[in-house]
């Protein structure tokens, strides 16, 4: 970052620098910066099925949402013959409902607006999580702090599915990113004292201290220090939040007070549910397919958290990247000494 | 028990009732149009034939509590002093009954269904957690663990819907909804307590399903305590197993759980509100959608205030057992 070491020994610039005793050629820092964040981690994925899989079914949705709507046309009323059984025709594999829509055409085309509701309820509740944990993890025992963790405290103890429903009934909303938000209005209490507690114990680490002792700004040492040793618990979070967006937005779809404007697989069980599904078993494919939907993607997401566990573990990951194991400079590589393949 | 813990927790309850007291005042008045505009259409389809505004407001105020004609902290104040001091929360727009009537009739259904699935929830993943962690890597670890993450992929709701089909319509053993037996007179005879058990029975399993999310979290703490010290030394001790697996591992492994159980109250106390629709369960979740769906705002808010006290109420009392537990909490640490 600075040019100039003069006499002045300035420990914030060594600090910053990540100083190597024996400097690295550019193809050898780009090689080295490759193996640790994107081979190793696939190295590590491919060892651990859950993250594979679990990406895997993500990535299967994600084709769905994007490629899917494209490829298969939006179902309209009558477009095959109603309640025809599923696995018998190309035209619709998995049947159709009551109104003569094909039902994975009605799936495919819900993906979209689930997807967007799910990303809007991640981002607002974890965004906020983390903002909230962060600055009273960083303002610990001030004023601030206990005023946030307050709020917190009476945010999760209000029951939330109430107050999101008394919420809905009264705005209606209808676009989904607006009803990713709102089911991320109970969501965030939970991860913003994890992340608390999380500042808190990195806060207590001798290098954290060291730091500011050092006199390193602030800002440098959240950048350095805290951000970094965060974002895994943030990052397996949002897996989490995700699914319970999927259950809470699906349930309120499924129970009929969010409005019906478009596709959803919640609509499509209140639907079945509503015309008696369990009891007629021409119409139970309507109901199941939209059922193994949310729990295909919501087990996908459930493992790609547990896999993610796994795949941010420093420790495993220094052990599966090869060149920092021939470079005997880097500090990485006195723990995967032990380590080994 | 220090007192001074449980005022603290106490304080913070009557603060988060009184915040949503005041989220509910604050959605009447955040009613796309106002409140007037947006209760006018559905007062005048009760009453029939057109109204003047003043007396559209009266009737607001005679349902609501809040007089949309006053200023906004005299309406604040007097539909705060209505629920706190007179325990009003207004008069259901359709049934014509004051909503605290209302309500009050369904708590016990609500209570019934789940305290059973917090007790079974609960108890589950405290033994499975354990039980897994004391045979960490066996074939039962394994197997359990994934049943676990896959019951955690199913939303509770389904999971009754599930139960519904196999048990209740594939299979008669329970009834598909309801509370009770038609033609079944209340009172202690073993007729109606079978009855009322079976009718309950599906509803608190899936709302119990619910409450198993823990299992995990406390078999990832078991681990951490067996690797303890005093786990090694109970065993050199030769303690016997059961002894060491629920007063050493158990005891232990519970404590960083006590708040995440806690927490999780109030979400399984507001999953009535799915799971009662899907059993056609006359609780108070049920009453809260047939409100949603006939637009009926005073039952509806009455609804929120009264499933936030109730939690409120079951999580303090959860907050008093604390202090039983945690021997750290009687000596004033945090």
């Amino acid at each position: 970052m600075s040019e100039a070491h003069s006499d002045s020994f300035d420990l914030k610039d060594l600090y910053d620098e990540d100083i190597d005793p024996d400097p690295e050629s550019r193809a050898d820092r780009a090689k080295r910066f490759l193996e640790m964040n994107v081979v190793a981690p696939a190295r590590i994925a491919v060892d651990d099925w859950r993250a594979l899989v679990g990406g895997a079914i993500l990535a299967f949705f994600l084709l769905m949402g994007t490629v899917g709507v494209w490829l298969v046309e939006r179902p309209t009323s009558g477009d095959a013959p109603v309640l025809a059984a599923p696995f018998e025709s190309l035209a619709y594999p998995l049947g159709t409902d009551v109104f003569g829509q094909p039902i994975h055409a009605q799936l495919i085309h819900a993906t979209p607006g689930m997807f967007k509701m799910i990303f809007a309820g991640a981002v607002v509740s974890v965004g906020f999580a983390a903002l909230v944990g962060v600055v009273a993890g960083f303002e610990h025992g001030t004023r601030i702090d206990s005023f946030l963790m307050t709020i917190t405290d009476v945010v999760i103890t209000i029951p939330g599915l109430p107050l999101i429903i008394v919420i809905t009934a009264i705005f209606q909303p209808e676009n989904p990113y607006i009803v990713g938000v709102f089911l991320g209005i109970d969501n965030w209490p939970g991860l913003a004292r994890t992340v608390r507690s999380q500042v808190l114990s990195i806060r207590e680490e001798s290098y954290v201290e060291a730091s500011e002792i050092m006199g390193i700004p602030l800002s440098s040492i959240l950048r350095r220090d805290i951000l970094s040793q965060l974002m895994p618990y943030v990052m397996i979070n949002g897996a989490l939040t995700s699914r319970r967006i999927i259950f809470e937005s699906v349930g309120l779809y499924f129970l009929g007070i969010l409005p019906f404007t478009t596709f959803n697989w919640g609509v499509m069980m209140n639907l079945a549910y509503e015309g008696n599904a369990l009891t007629r078993p021409d119409m139970l494919p309507w109901m199941v397919a939209p059922m193994v939907c949310i729990f295909l993607l919501s087990f996908g997401l459930v493992l790609l958290s547990q896999g993610l566990d796994s795949l941010f573990n420093v420790r495993l990951r220094a052990r599966h990247a090869k060149t920092s194991k021939k470079k005997g400079t880097s500090k990485n590589n006195q723990s995967q000494a032990t380590g080994g393949d | 028990m220090t007192p001074k813990y449980l005022l603290k927790r106490l304080g913070q309850a009557i603060l988060t009732f009184l915040v949503t007291m005041t989220v509910s005042f604050l959605l009447y008045q955040a009613m796309p149009g106002g409140p007037t505009e947006a209760m006018r259409s559905v007062i005048l389809s009760q009453s029939g034939g057109s109204v003047d505004i003043d007396r559209l407001n009266r009737m607001i105020q005679l349902y609501t509590n809040v007089n949309p004609d006053q200023p906004m902290h005299v309406q604040y104040f007097n539909y705060a002093s209505d629920v706190i001091l007179r325990q009003d929360l207004g008069t259901s727009f359709f049934k014509n009954e004051k909503v605290t009537t209302l309500i009050m009739q369904r708590i016990p259904w609500s209570m019934f269904i789940s305290v059973y699935a917090l007790a079974l929830g609960y108890s589950l993943s405290i033994f499975l957690g354990v039980m897994t962690a004391y045979r960490e890597k066996s074939r039962f670890d394994s197997t359990v663990s994934s049943l676990i993450i896959g019951l955690n992929s199913i939303p509770y709701y389904i999971v009754g819907v599930v139960l519904i089909y196999f048990l209740a319509i594939q299979n008669n053993y329970f009834p598909t909804g309801g509370r009770i037996g038609s033609g079944i007179a209340a009172g202690y005879n073993p007729e109606f307590m079978l009855s009322l058990v079976k009718h309950a029975a599906l509803p608190a399993i899936s709302m119990g399903a619910l409450a198993t999310s823990g299992a995990l979290a406390m078999r990832g703490n078991a681990i951490r305590v067996l690797g303890e010290d005093y786990i090694r030394v109970a065993q050199l001790r030769g303690l016997r197993e059961t002894r060491i697996a629920t007063q050493y591992l158990g005891h232990n492994s519970i404590l960083p759980m006590y708040t995440q159980f806690m927490i999780g109250i109030a979400g399984v106390f507001s999953s009535a509100v799915i799971v009662e629709e899907v059993f056609a369960y006359p609780g108070m979740g049920l009453l809260m959608f047939e409100a949603v769906k006939t637009q009926d705002y005073p039952l509806l808010m009455g609804t929120l205030i009264v499933f936030t006290a109730i939690s409120l109420t079951a999580i303090f009392i959860a907050d008093l057992t604390y202090t039983l537990i945690d021997p750290r909490i009687s000596v004033g640490e945090e």
